[in-house]
């Protein structure tokens, strides 16, 4: 027994000793950091610890307009995409013609480089002196005046970001919930068929419950990737997002680290430990209210 | 109510795309079940009978041919407006809802003056499950019921609505030997209080003969024979449904008709009047075999199997066309089976002879 043990620790030595020293280590190196007060980057060199890295991240106005833009996110981003992922999953299953020819337009985004979306996303929102973009022709057709999506108002710009943070995560969630929706057994829709329940019915009762572990797995999933939104951004509105004033929870811990205002790893790290109390917090509440509507076989 | 099959087909494309033939899943069904009846729906897999279900289910539409419910045509009516309940093979209660919520699920959906009021499907649902006698279950979840349970809340579910027509698809396939034997009573029980006509799919013969008021024996689509259990298996009309109820199976020959006599490996065993020379198929069912002594059919002895009651001769004979004939004989007459060589006389009323071409029952006077 206890030869089989050693021989067991043994074969997980080598992926210990990787999670070890680039995950578990610098995790702790973030929290001493982010209680070393007045660390010098140059000197290495701090007074003492405590909670003023904390105190002074919450104050920073850069940091708290990189929160409100991270909660705007999260907020629209998650119901909306997954609602609409869920839609188009439905409409997907219950087409039989050309089906696979949409999987894979739904698909492409996934497959598709963040940055050349980007720039269609430029192409399509972006008003220059040359161009107004194919969003504002449409405005304009309609009737509107020409919007500067990227470097217009603030609920443009956020819009902008909401949508192509929507575009971006849609096809994994569609992928996804389209073969939880062709793992639900035929009978219970024959059975359901017999006793005549309406399609919104079945849906409602049938469906949703039935798919409900892959939905609940779409929204924590979710949430904790829009919490962590960042790259989407920088390829949106350029590297200096405070500037845009659309910068991210993580942006920010970046641009403490390495960008024009960086070499500060303590606020950085302060930032990063918010940010995963936050996400834990969420998800702890997402566990909670699951567990009353999420069914599992 | 009955029910009137009036030359119901059905054909489905070949998935295969490169074969252009279709597939014919029932072919030309006319038959008329009587109300009240529990008729059982007999044949191999793919013979059509899970399609026939549908089709009386209003899951399938038929490629053409008419269905009747008592005077109403229901060819054209959805499932939901046939007044059919329907129990499928693996049951298809939904696993999220109690047993409770799984029985009123039909009832919630009826609209407008049928529209009931929660007492009401409450007690609808409780009357339906005191019937197959779950009432004590009531709150518990499909997967914490035994599969014999589980039938029952779906036969349940399939009676809530008091259904005109009740369809079982392999009701008892899903359940083990014991419980499929207290089952089948079971079925046969509730479909004697309820009085509804009720139509069940098997493939398994020994579970429709014993619980169907008829049963119909179907092959390839086409309905081959419809009959009292009894009829059918004492009369079959052909060699299939000859073959295909009884166990152990009907023992099969290659025999011959010379002069009124029918010959198996050169020796006449058996007068068959009225059918002329040719050669036969002729089956013998294993309680058809008398020993005797001087009996013309000489059959070389494997083993003897002791049952109790019978004991089941196990022998050989060159024109046999499977591997050993096995007969049932009752223990008295036993004793004296031992020799290599073990000799039977035919019973006629056990004997049936078919048509080498089409396999057809050739009937000869006894």
């Amino acid at each position: 027994m206890e030869k089989k043990n050693i021989k067991g620790w043994l074969y997980l030595l080598p992926a210990a000793l990787f999670i070890g020293a680039f995950l578990v280590y610098p995790l702790i190196d973030v929290i001493i950091y982010s209680f070393e007060e007045g660390y010098n980057s140059a000197s290495q060199t701090f007074f003492g610890y405590g909670f003023y890295n904390f105190g002074y991240v919450l104050r920073d106005r850069y940091f708290l307009s990189a929160l409100k833009n991270t909660f705007i996110l999260v907020i629209i981003t998650v119901p909306v995409s997954t609602g609409l992922a869920l839609f188009i999953s439905v409409l997907l299953s219950s087409i039989k013609k050309l089906r696979e020819l949409f999987q894979t337009i739904y698909f492409l985004p996934y497959v598709t480089n963040t940055l050349a979306v980007g720039l269609v996303f430029m192409i399509l929102f972006n008003k220059t002196p040359y161009s107004d973009g194919l969003v504002n022709v449409l405005v304009k057709a309609l009737g509107g005046t020409a919007i500067d999506f990227i470097n217009g108002p603030y609920w443009a710009k956020m819009l902008v970001n909401c949508v192509y943070t929507i575009w971006i995560v849609l096809p994994f969630k569609i992928l996804i919930l389209t073969s939880a929706l062709a793992s639900v057994k035929q009978d219970y829709y024959k059975a359901a068929q017999v006793d005549g329940t309406g399609r919104f019915r079945i849906f409602y009762k049938i469906t949703l419950p039935m798919i409900s572990p892959t939905i609940f797995y779409l929204v924590i999933t979710g949430f904790i990737g829009a919490f962590k939104a960042y790259s989407d951004q920088v390829a949106l509105f350029g590297v200096n997002l405070n500037a845009a004033g659309m910068n991210t929870i993580v942006g920010y811990v970046y641009d403490m680290l390495y960008g024009d205002s960086g070499g500060y790893p303590s606020y950085a790290s302060a930032a990063a430990l918010i940010l995963f109390a936050i996400v834990l917090t969420i998800t702890v509440i997402n566990l909670l209210v699951s567990s009353k509507h999420v069914f599992y076989d | 109510m009955k029910v009137v099959l009036q030359n119901l087909t059905k054909i489905y494309p070949n998935r295969n795309r490169r074969i252009k033939k279709d597939v014919v899943a029932v072919s030309d069904f006319t038959f008329e079940i009587p109300d009240g009846k529990l008729v059982g729906l007999l044949g191999p897999s793919g013979c059509g009978k899970s399609t026939t279900l549908n089709l009386i289910s209003g899951l399938e539409k038929p490629t053409s041919g008419r269905i009747f419910f008592g005077d109403d045509d229901v060819t054209d009516l959805p499932p939901e407006n046939r007044g059919v309940g329907l129990v499928f093979q693996n049951y298809a209660l939904y696993p999220h809802m109690t047993v409770l919520e799984n029985i009123v699920f039909p009832l919630e959906n009826l609209k407008g003056k049928d529209k009931l009021t929660r007492e009401q499907m409450k007690a609808k649902a409780y009357n339906a499950a005191k019937l197959v006698q779950i009432d004590e279950l009531m709150d518990r979840r499909p997967s914490e019921l035994s599969g014999g349970q589980q039938q029952r809340v779906a036969i349940a579910r399939a009676l809530v609505k008091t259904p005109r027509v009740l369809l079982l698809d392999e009701p008892l396939s899903n359940l083990d030997a014991r419980l499929r034997l207290q089952t089948r009573e079971e079925i046969r029980r509730i479909q004697r209080t309820t009085g509804i006509t009720t139509v069940f799919v098997t493939h398994d013969q020994e579970e429709a003969m014993s619980i169907s008021d008829l049963i119909i024996v179907m092959k390839n689509g086409v309905v081959n024979q419809i009959g009292r259990p009894q009829e059918v298996y004492d009369d079959p009309v052909n060699l299939f449904v000859a073959k295909f109820l009884g166990t152990p199976p009907i023992n099969v020959f290659d025999g011959e008709i010379i002069s009124g006599k029918l010959h198996i490996g050169g020796e006449a065993v058996l007068e068959t009047p009225g059918v002329k020379d040719m050669p036969i198929y002729a089956a013998v069912r294993p309680e058809g075999f008398l020993p005797d002594d001087a009996g013309p059919l000489k059959c070389s002895l494997s083993r003897v199997e002791v049952m109790g009651r019978d004991i089941s001769v196990v022998s050989t004979h060159p024109a046999f066309e499977g591997e050993v004939i096995r007969s049932i004989i009752s223990a008295e007459n036993a004793a004296d089976i031992s020799k290599p060589e073990v000799r039977f006389s035919l019973k006629p009323a056990k004997t049936h002879l078919f048509n080498r071409d089409d396999e057809k029952r050739i009937y000869f006077s006894i």
